[in-house]
């Protein structure tokens, strides 16, 4: 039954379409769109700017959309502008972070109260820290993709989602950040390799459902805040 | 779920006398079109972005065979499965048995208006699978035993106070003297009843909003997490897909991406969007074990190289039904099955047939507003023309309706007659009804005045002063 559906269904296709399987030099027209991806328009309001303006875009439109961004200038500063964050917050310092490389190389124990336990978040992970791919200027979008040391979950479940990043990573639009991941995400024979999940992230949860007001918090994180390790001078 | 498409009269009836949705409709109003324009003030490319994103649907729409087949061969080769569905039974079956399969007793479920169409809640619940709503609107309305009224906000015929309710009558467990008067106890509320849903759950069903041919990923867009949670932590993530969500690469979703948001809720990106290709990677520490993307025609391939093909490159953002007059008067449930306002409008005759849902077509008042909002340039009241033609060549318009237009076809093609009556019942009613200048009641036209005064006419036809007029300046 399933593959007389799949063959009804393509040829209904064809026939409203009046012609049969796609000839061979559409075909290869097609593939080679495919395996040539191409930007369609971008547009200009992150593309036109400098990167040191892309970054100060990305924090703008992030803090539009309730992301708070603490701007430290060396990775010696983020344990105590997590720390602050929770204290100022009126949350407990209990943690759990995604166990990359990066964010091991951040000195947790200049700040002992910190209680950090890396792994994958479960259920009463109050707050969570995890790195990103990249930041998208153009909406304030973090991306993140998931692999190993990089579990989806911990993106959803803590009430409190902390993303600690560097300023290198903010690029300006969607496209550029496909095409860092196409660049640095790929298999032994060379070819493009997808990761099971990439999330972007523009702001804490949401939902407008009762009565269209704005309520942060539905089910993902009521809270997001970025850690930005910004040590590349300021834009001018 | 069954259709009252052909009730459109009663429900619009009922609809207007509803005055807890007249005062949920007024919120919409004032809502979506003012953070619509506003999104898209700030973005001076999004007229250009419209035509690229109506091109790459067409071109994926003349190429839709290559696309599909393209995209089954990459979820395929990434461990994942594609099924393919030609009525709404053959989709319910096709997840009925996945879960069988994984022995599934709870389902979370992220919006999808697919699993609307396909009525799939009802067959889980037949065969003893208890499927979960987790988009805050959908849950209410499932626990309303309702529909959705609005395809990106199921919920928005509801005020605050029918919700409340609705949540002390479900969680009975909880403590019946809680406070739920404000929306963020509800939203609280909802929180952490579904929460528990979510890490129960044995299977997660999402819809898509676009499915990328390239790297056979599937795409949602979401403001909660629901959908994230949904696919993330159970065995199993089922995506229900229908054919035309193809789009070539994930530049060209990008581009889409960025009408989508901006036309639905005014938001320049929703908060979440995420792109979901095959099952748990090995070595993942989470993620599900399977993956599977079920797609359903039920009628539209048939759709390709007929008037109705542009509908095809719908991207469900709610615009046109934010911006109607019509459905901001009568609510979506007036329309009577799953797609209201002018997409289903359009959609419904093509989806359940034009005898059940040949009012829809004619609940427009063409003023063209849907089609200038809509982000894929679909020409809607073109297409509502397209089924009140079939409706009047199937004969399925009403006898008066018929022999009237029958009648003013005859004076209209013989325009001479036609002046000449037009001046002098002009004159007539404007004789007859000048002193008040209204009519409470008219022979033929009870429709009209029994809601409102008709206006008397001011005695002379438009053709005649207009003739006048021309003289004048001759001389």
């Amino acid at each position: 039954m399933k593959e007389e559906a799949r063959s009804q269904i393509l040829g209904s296709i064809r026939r409203a379409l009046k012609r049969g399987p796609v000839d061979e030099e559409r075909q290869s027209a097609l593939e080679e769109r495919l395996a040539n991806p191409r930007p369609n328009l971008i547009p200009a309001r992150a593309a036109s700017l400098q990167h040191a303006a892309q970054v100060d875009l990305f924090v703008a439109m992030a803090e539009e959309v309730q992301t708070t961004v603490a701007r430290v200038s060396s990775i010696a500063e983020v344990p105590g502008a997590v720390a602050d964050y929770l204290a100022q917050s009126n949350l407990p310092s209990r943690l759990v972070m995604t166990p990359e490389p990066q964010l091991d190389e951040i000195p947790w124990d200049t700040r002992p109260m910190l209680e950090i336990r890396r792994g994958r978040a479960e259920d009463g992970d109050a707050a969570g820290i995890t790195g990103c791919f990249a930041a998208i200027a153009e909406t304030g979008t973090l991306m993140l993709t998931s692999g190993q040391r990089n579990p989806t979950r911990n993106n959803f479940l803590p009430d409190t989602h902390i993303v600690v990043m560097h300023r290198d990573q903010v690029v300006g639009t969607y496209e550029d950040g496909w095409t860092q991941l196409r660049a640095r995400q790929h298999t032994a024979d060379g070819a493009f390799a997808m990761p099971r999940t990439v999330n972007f992230i523009t702001g804490p949860s949401r939902t407008g459902d009762i009565e269209q007001r704005i309520e942060l918090g539905a089910h993902g994180p009521r809270r997001l805040h970025i850690v930005l390790i910004d040590n590349g001078g300021t834009s001018p | 779920m069954k259709a009252t498409s052909h009730s459109f009269k009663e429900n619009a009836h009922q609809a207007l006398g509803n005055a807890n949705l007249q005062k949920a409709l007024n919120l919409m109003r004032s809502g979506f079109p003012a953070r619509r324009a506003a999104a898209i003030a700030r973005l001076p490319e999004f007229e250009a972005l419209r035509e690229e994103g109506k091109a790459i649907k067409d071109h994926v729409l003349e190429n839709l065979d290559f696309y599909l087949e393209t995209f089954e061969r990459n979820v395929v080769a990434r461990g994942g499965q594609v099924h393919w569905s030609r009525t709404p039974q053959e989709a319910r079956d096709t997840v009925l048995a996945i879960c069988r399969g994984l022995d599934a007793k709870t389902v979370t479920k992220g919006k999808s208006m697919i699993a609307e169409e396909i009525a799939l809640n009802e067959h889980l619940e037949q065969n003893g699978i208890t499927p979960v709503e987790t988009d805050l609107g959908e849950y209410i309305i499932q626990i309303r035993h309702e529909y959705p009224s609005h395809i990106i906000a199921p919920a928005i015929h509801l005020v605050k106070e029918q919700i409340a309710q609705s949540f002390r009558d479900t969680h009975t467990n909880l403590d019946p003297a809680r406070l739920l008067e404000e929306a963020p106890t509800l939203v609280a509320e909802a929180r952490t009843v579904l929460r528990q849903k979510f890490l129960a759950a044995d299977v997660g069903i999402t819809g898509a909003n676009f499915c990328v041919a390239e790297t056979g990923s599937t795409i949602i867009v979401t403001n909660e997490g629901n959908g994230d949670l949904t696919q993330t932590l159970p065995k199993a993530h089922i995506v229900l897909a229908s054919l035309e969500k193809l789009v070539p690469t994930l530049e060209d979703a990008s581009t889409i991406l960025r009408l989508l948001a901006r036309s639905a809720t005014g938001q320049d990106f929703s908060a979440y969007t995420t792109v979901s290709t095959g099952p748990r990677r090995p070595g993942d520490m989470d993620g599900p074990e399977e993956y599977h993307v079920v797609f359903l025609d039920n009628g539209r391939s048939a759709m390709l190289g007929t008037e109705f093909q542009d509908m095809l490159r719908c991207i469900r953002c709610g615009a046109c039904m934010n911006h109607c007059p019509v459905y901001a008067t009568v609510g979506g449930h007036a329309y009577g099955w799953v797609y209201p306002g002018p997409m289903g409008a359009v959609l419904t005759p093509t989806l359940v047939g034009v005898e059940e849902a040949g009012h829809l077509p004619n609940a427009s008042t063409f003023c063209g507003k849907c089609e200038s909002v809509c982000p894929m340039k679909i020409p809607l009241p073109k297409m509502m023309r397209h089924w009140r033609e079939r409706e009047y060549e199937k004969k399925l318009s009403p006898a008066t309706y018929r022999y009237g237009l029958g009648l003013w076809a005859f004076f209209a093609k013989r325009p001479a007659l036609y002046h000449t009556l037009a001046e002098w019942g002009a004159r007539l009613l404007g004789a007859v009804g000048g002193p008040r200048g209204r009519f409470r009641s008219l022979p033929l036209a009870g429709g009209w005045t029994a809601g409102r005064d008709m206006p008397a006419p001011e005695g002379r036809s438009f053709q005649s002063l207009w003739a006048e007029r021309q003289r004048k300046k001759a001389t």
